[in-house]
């Protein structure tokens, strides 16, 4: 991303660049029945850490969660005023946005700010209107894409790769006669993610502290194994309708 | 008439000292059709008698969400609401922007009182033609304000609004005592009786002309509300099991073969 402002006083003090990455990654999975989407909660500054703690992933409604990393003033501002839209829907229709429609949203929201944008990669998961899971990604400045399996951030590199690799068995000779399964339980998503994390946080400096995943789960589907899963959490209220749930976990501190 | 040659300016008192603008203004509160709020310990709720053109026609609209905790009725010119109700909600999202926290109810209910003074005190404009009953839910518990065009609100522990409200205003005031004890099911069957009492001869609350918005934790006759209870707008079929609890308006007033002396008389 170019400089958007410089300006030269021969003073120390130089104001270059309303920005600041704040390092940090996402990743978000969907699957048949339901949907994985994940960040580390560590936000940096240049090589300062400034807190363990800062969350990037953000329950929409009880059907999409979002996560948005770069500049963490811009990130968390877009949310809330994507709430404040999504609330104005709520009056108007008395029912929540769907899926495909807070995507457009995002959308006509980042592109309104062409020049001077929100500093952030989003990523916008949850159920569709007819229970399949799935993963909308977009750029700073709105182009967006559906995806199955995507990964944000400081990381990116390093765990994308890894994902096309064993989410879609890309760059693997199939082995003589094994067949591979079409579709990933909810418990492989998991490990998969968890693991995924766990090596970009030996090998960046900008990943670590902790990992805070949100799985949402289809209108009807079973909870595929979260009740084993120690502490998950449930964000929505009611058993009925799409569950939301919420797991925390440690990583290296380093 | 006097008052013919003080009417016409808003910003012209009459010799007796009002504002007849301002009062023609309630005349159009008092013409839409009732309203009725009231609240316990745990819940507030609203029932609205909707009103249709004709038979072909649909029920025009009596409530709207403000917040999760707080729903308005309305009484009155239905434009005119959703002008001030769009306004509440502006209020009530800025808030929580600012000040990470819901807008308190009071405030938000000063914010629209303060907002149709001015309209009674400017040269060409007119107060707005509507009034409100709102319904919130604040860390003191529920509560009820009557907002009306002339800028006043007032906390009630039970109110209505609208055409023939002072009959729910009698059925209101002989009850309102035991109001705060109520449960959600026993407090809506008050509403629903307060509100039959505004009806004319022979017409009668249906599912299609009654409408309930409640806040607090959910019913028996309701399902998926989550704890905290946000305001929700039952209309339609939801509504049958509450209709149906309520006493038939012309049964013989039950046998005393049980009756207590605590026992709520819910019929003359």
């Amino acid at each position: 991303m170019p400089d958007m402002v410089s300006l030269s006083r021969g003073n120390s003090q130089q104001f270059n660049t309303p920005y600041s990455e704040n390092g940090g990654t996402i990743l978000a999975v969907a699957g048949s029945k339901f949907c994985v989407i994940a960040g580390d909660t560590r936000k940096s500054n240049a090589y300062n850490n400034e807190t363990r703690y800062a969350p990037k992933l953000f329950r929409l409604t009880d059907k999409a969660v979002i996560a948005v990393n770069g500049f963490a003033a811009d990130g968390n501002m877009f949310v809330n005023k994507v709430k404040q839209q999504l609330e104005w829907y709520r009056h108007g229709h008395a029912r929540d946005m769907p899926l495909y429609e807070i995507a457009r949203l995002l959308q006509t929201m980042l592109y309104a700010r062409r020049f001077f944008p929100y500093y952030v990669s989003t990523i916008l998961s949850g159920i569709e209107e007819d229970g399949t899971g799935a993963v909308y990604t977009f750029d700073s400045v709105g182009s967006y894409e559906r995806d199955t399996c995507r990964v944000a951030g400081a990381a990116q590199s390093f765990m994308q790769p890894y994902m096309d690799n064993q989410v879609h068995y890309r760059s693997q000779r199939s082995a003589h006669g094994s067949s591979r399964p079409t579709q990933l339980p909810l418990s492989n998503v998991l490990s998969l993610v968890m693991d995924s994390f766990a090596s970009a946080t030996e090998r960046n400096a900008e990943v670590g502290d902790g990992i805070e995943i949100y799985v949402v789960l289809a209108k009807g589907s079973s909870v595929q194994g979260l009740e084993k899963v120690p502490g998950a959490q449930e964000m929505t209220a009611t058993g009925d309708g799409e569950r939301v749930f919420v797991v925390r976990r440690n990583l290296r501190k380093d | 008439m006097f008052r013919n040659t003080y009417d016409s300016d808003n910003t012209v008192f009459s010799p007796q000292g009002r504002l007849h603008q301002v009062e023609y203004a309630l005349e159009a509160v008092k013409q839409g059709s009732a309203a009725v709020g009231l609240r316990s310990k745990t819940h507030s709720v609203l029932l609205a008698l909707k009103r249709s053109s004709g038979e072909l026609a649909s029920y025009q609209q009596k409530m709207f969400r403000i917040d999760d905790h707080v729903g308005i009725a309305i009484a009155g010119l239905t434009s005119d609401a959703r002008v001030l109700s769009n306004f509440m909600r502006q209020q009530a999202m800025s808030s929580k922007m600012v000040f990470n926290r819901p807008a308190p109810v009071n405030r938000l209910v000063s914010a629209i009182a303060d907002k149709a003074q001015v309209n009674t005190q400017e040269y060409g404009r007119r107060p707005y033609g509507v009034g409100f009953l709102v319904i919130g839910l604040d860390q003191s518990g529920p509560h009820l304000y009557e907002f009306s065009p002339s800028g006043n609100s007032y906390e009630y522990y039970a109110m209505s609004i609208g055409a023939r409200s002072q009959s729910a205003k009698t059925y209101l005031e002989k009850h309102y005592e035991s109001f705060v004890d109520c449960s959600l099911e026993e407090l809506i069957k008050h509403g629903l009786h307060a509100l039959r009492e505004t009806l004319q001869q022979d017409k009668e609350l249906n599912v299609n002309n009654t409408s309930i918005g409640i806040l607090g934790s959910g019913s028996v006759h309701e399902t998926g509300v989550p704890p905290s209870g946000p305001f929700r707008i039952l209309e339609g079929d939801p509504i049958k099991p509450f209709l149906d609890s309520m006493v038939p308006k012309d049964a013989p007033p039950a046998a005393p073969a049980a009756t207590t002396d605590e026992d709520v008389q819910m019929q003359d």
